[in-house]
């Protein structure tokens, strides 16, 4: 059997909005926030919630590109790869993340769920490129070496919380 | 602060925050844009603050009611747009600028410029061993404009009360009292302001057609999903002067006979629509939008909308959709949006720039507007600057400045040295120019002319390193990943176009490939559904026409001139120089390096995947790569 699913969070995240159709982004934003991906469970509660249909609501959530139906990791790593970062070396930093982590462009989360690594194409801080987030934090000027750095720091973060 | 309820009560509240901006005669602004926050001028900033209070200086983040002389004004400001030299510190009345502070310059700053009013040198910039202590003297600065981002960085981004301080509002007030909708049209029409978001479209016939329409309710819509990787002009206004934004599509409400505004912002920007909800609330509080705006009985409400990442719904009718809360993908047109917009009534859609330039316009004249720039295109646009130039960063210059002098005169020329290749204007459904077009005016006119789109305004410059057909095969990726689905052209012809760049860039084209893109390109253009599909081409076809020879040495020679293409570079051992250690053997992934200890090894080119491992390991630099 499976466990079942707590609405509770889902709940309170349609309460704040108008439950119309108008606010299926802003909803499934919202979850996806809170659980970092869509769990499918969510899908049936909330097309019912707002009145419209199931596949609807699935048609959105697989057209846009920030969702995911997939869990990602603890660490979301977002490599841009927009124009300014692409001239300026973006794709050996990416190419260092994946192989370090043993990802790829299929394969995108670690199967200990601690890493995602993903391309964004634009995120407007060309000043500094080429960028990276990890959780929406950027980091400026990055290379493989310094992506490599960072990639210990944060293992470093996860041993830590471990021993905890 | 109370609501007001009539003009007298703005007037005096702006006169209020006049006085109280006025009496700050010392103001540090630390620049809290999206580059300089990620290069810690928060920290800066906290820092600063506490390094003044501890030496007991009165410091004033908020306006005060009361205003009291001696106070230093520390402001989180928007982005003063020399992003490379982040982060930026502007002291003010001197106007120096600070560049690249660290935490540990703080303390100097205050002991020094602020107690001692002294110049620091140090941070000051420094260009061909000129040292540049007031910002309005930098190169980067001097030839610019600032019209739309004229506040931005020299006032607190998140404050109501500076708005106000250094006039906002004053043009909506103008319009809610002494105008009647027609006159706003009539200013708007006659300044010849045209869209910036990328087609230029005369915004005030845009407003007129809307405002002319039978059905009711109407709605303003503002698109602030620049997607355009490269580009983020629109950003910096969000973030760094986000009541600009609002009081321009105030304006356009009382223009056009709207009462609900919608802001559809990029899931990209978080710092944005931080900015722009804290806005919406404190014009709200204030009684500026809301219902019964100064006591008039006229409502305006603004409403965020945030993106979920997806290009396509820069289009129009993509966006409305996507506002739904549907699939954003683009409808046939007519009707256009202004007949059957957001939820099929009329609505007004114009970007963020457009309407951040309407206040300006409305304060100033429609004259005084066309005086900056060309006639039939003027104003000044904002631009994003990056790649492989000296001073990446945003900057605002008049409309027909040429491109030579964004490049060499505020750019700062080429990084690093080397040469100036080509400049990609219009993002993805843009052209890449040349050196023979650099003398070009940069407005809407003349790049079509040459095939080239303003866009919203990202220039991505590249020098001699860059492969043109790698570009090109850069942006096809970037659409076929972006293409909504809908229209076959577009869906299926990126994809082929995309199978056929990237087969170049590995060596493996065909005779025939560059004229097989040529017809695609065609076919595309004609026939797509949207602004997306029917652009999506042009990067190809505008490399083609400028770089056609280095399509053919792919192509025919299997090389790539700039040296980018990674799968055509070829790998050689230098027999002199070689000790035979073994190491490049050892680390070579597939096993394509041979040879006899103490002799020369040799590397097989069918086996070689030219990962270039061996030659980063060889301590001889006995390796080395053929282009």
């Amino acid at each position: 059997m499976e466990k079942e699913f707590d609405f509770s969070v889902v709940d309170e995240i349609l309460s704040r909005h108008e439950k119309a159709e108008l606010s299926t982004i802003s909803i499934l934003q919202d979850i996806q926030d809170y659980y970092h991906y869509l769990p499918k469970e969510v899908f049936p509660y909330v097309a019912k919630a707002i009145g419209v249909g199931e596949a609807r609501l699935y048609g959105v959530a697989t057209f846009y590109e920030n969702f995911s139906l997939e869990p990602k990791g603890k660490y979301v790593i977002r490599c841009c790869d927009g124009t300014a970062c692409h001239v300026r070396g973006s794709l050996p930093i990416l190419d260092q993340l994946r192989k370090t982590l043993d990802l790829s462009e299929e394969k995108k989360t670690t199967d200990d769920l601690n890493f995602t690594v993903e391309t964004v194409s634009c995120l407007g801080a060309c000043g500094l490129a080429p960028v990276i987030t990890v959780n929406g934090v950027v980091h400026p000027s990055m290379t493989p070496e310094k992506a490599l750095d960072l990639l210990d720091e944060l293992k470093a973060e996860l041993e830590k919380e471990a021993e905890e | 602060m109370g609501k007001l309820n009539s003009r007298a009560d703005l007037i005096a509240l702006r006169e209020e925050c006049v006085k109280a901006f006025e009496a700050e005669k010392t103001k540090i602004l630390v620049c809290g844009g999206t580059g300089c926050v990620a290069g810690g001028s928060l920290d800066i900033y906290a820092r600063l603050k506490e390094l003044l209070e501890e030496r007991g200086i009165p410091v004033e983040v908020e306006l005060a009611h009361e205003p009291h002389d001696g106070v230093v004004g520390m402001k989180k400001s928007g982005c003063h747009g020399f992003c490379e030299m982040g982060p930026l510190v502007r002291i003010e009345p001197s106007g120096w600028l600070y560049t690249k502070v660290k935490l540990d310059d703080c303390e100097e700053i205050i002991e020094k410029t602020i107690i001692g009013g002294e110049n620091i040198e140090r941070l000051a910039y420094k260009q061909d061993g000129k040292v540049y202590q007031k910002q309005e003297e930098i190169p980067f600065y001097k030839k610019q404009t600032r019209v739309v981002l004229g506040s931005c960085g020299h006032i607190n981004a998140g404050s109501v009360r500076e708005y106000l301080a250094v006039g906002g509002y004053k043009a909506f007030e103008k319009c809610l009292f002494d105008m009647q909708p027609e006159d706003i049209i009539k200013v708007i029409s006659d300044s010849n302001l045209r869209g910036r978001g990328g087609g230029g479209f005369l915004c005030g016939k845009k407003w007129a057609s809307c405002a002319k329409q039978k059905e009711n309710p109407k709605y303003i819509v503002c698109n602030g999903d620049e997607g355009d990787p490269g580009a983020f002009m629109d950003r910096s206004v969000m973030e760094g002067d986000p009541h600009k934004l609002l009081e321009g599509m105030m304006i356009a409400g009382l223009a056009i006979g709207s009462s609900d505004g919608y802001i559809y912002v990029r899931a990209e920007y978080p710092l944005a629509v931080e900015r722009l909800k804290m806005a919406i609330s404190q014009a709200e509080d204030c009684g500026i939008l809301g219902d019964n705006i100064l006591g008039t009985g006229k409502s305006f409400r603004i409403h965020i909308n945030k993106g979920a990442g997806a290009f396509v719904c820069g289009e129009g009718s993509a966006l409305t959709a996507s506002i739904e809360g549907k699939r954003g993908m683009p409808r046939v047109k007519p009707p256009r949006t202004v007949e059957h917009g957001l939820f099929g009534k009329p609505t007004n859609l114009n970007n963020v720039e457009t309407y951040a330039n309407v206040p300006e316009i409305i304060n100033r004249g429609a004259e005084w507007y066309k005086s900056i720039g060309p006639e039939n295109s003027p104003g000044t646009k904002a631009f994003a600057l990056t790649g492989t130039i000296q001073n990446t960063g945003l900057i605002e210059v008049p409309m027909g400045t040429t491109l030579r002098e964004v490049i060499f005169d505020i750019g700062g020329g080429m990084r690093g040295g080397t040469n100036f290749k080509a400049v990609q204007i219009g993002g993805p459904s843009g052209g890449c120019l040349t050196e023979k077009d650099l003398d070009i005016p940069l407005d809407f006119d003349s790049l079509k002319k040459v095939g080239a789109m303003i866009g919203s305004g990202g220039l991505v410059v590249m020098d001699d390193k860059t492969c043109m057909v790698e570009v090109a095969r850069f942006f096809m990726n970037f659409t076929q990943n972006e293409s909504c689905g809908k229209c076959v052209p577009c869906r299926e012809g990126t994809k082929r176009m995309l199978e056929i760049l990237e087969r170049i860039t590995q060596g493996k084209g065909k005779d025939g490939d560059i004229e097989l893109l040529e017809e695609l390109a065609d076919t595309i253009s004609n026939t797509a559904l949207c602004g997306l599909g029917k652009t999506a081409p042009s990067p190809v076809i505008s490399t083609i026409k400028n770089f056609r020879e280095e399509y053919e040495a792919h192509v025919y020679k299997k090389r790539c001139p700039a040296g980018a293409c990674s799968k055509l570079n070829i790998y050689v051992i230098d027999p002199e120089r070689c000790r035979g250690c073994s190491k490049c053997a050892r680390n070579c992934p597939v096993g394509a390096i041979s040879g006899q200890v103490r002799s020369p090894y040799v590397i097989d080119q069918d086996k070689c995947i030219k990962c270039g491992a061996c030659m980063s390991n060889c301590a001889f630099s006995a390796i080395r790569r053929e282009e």
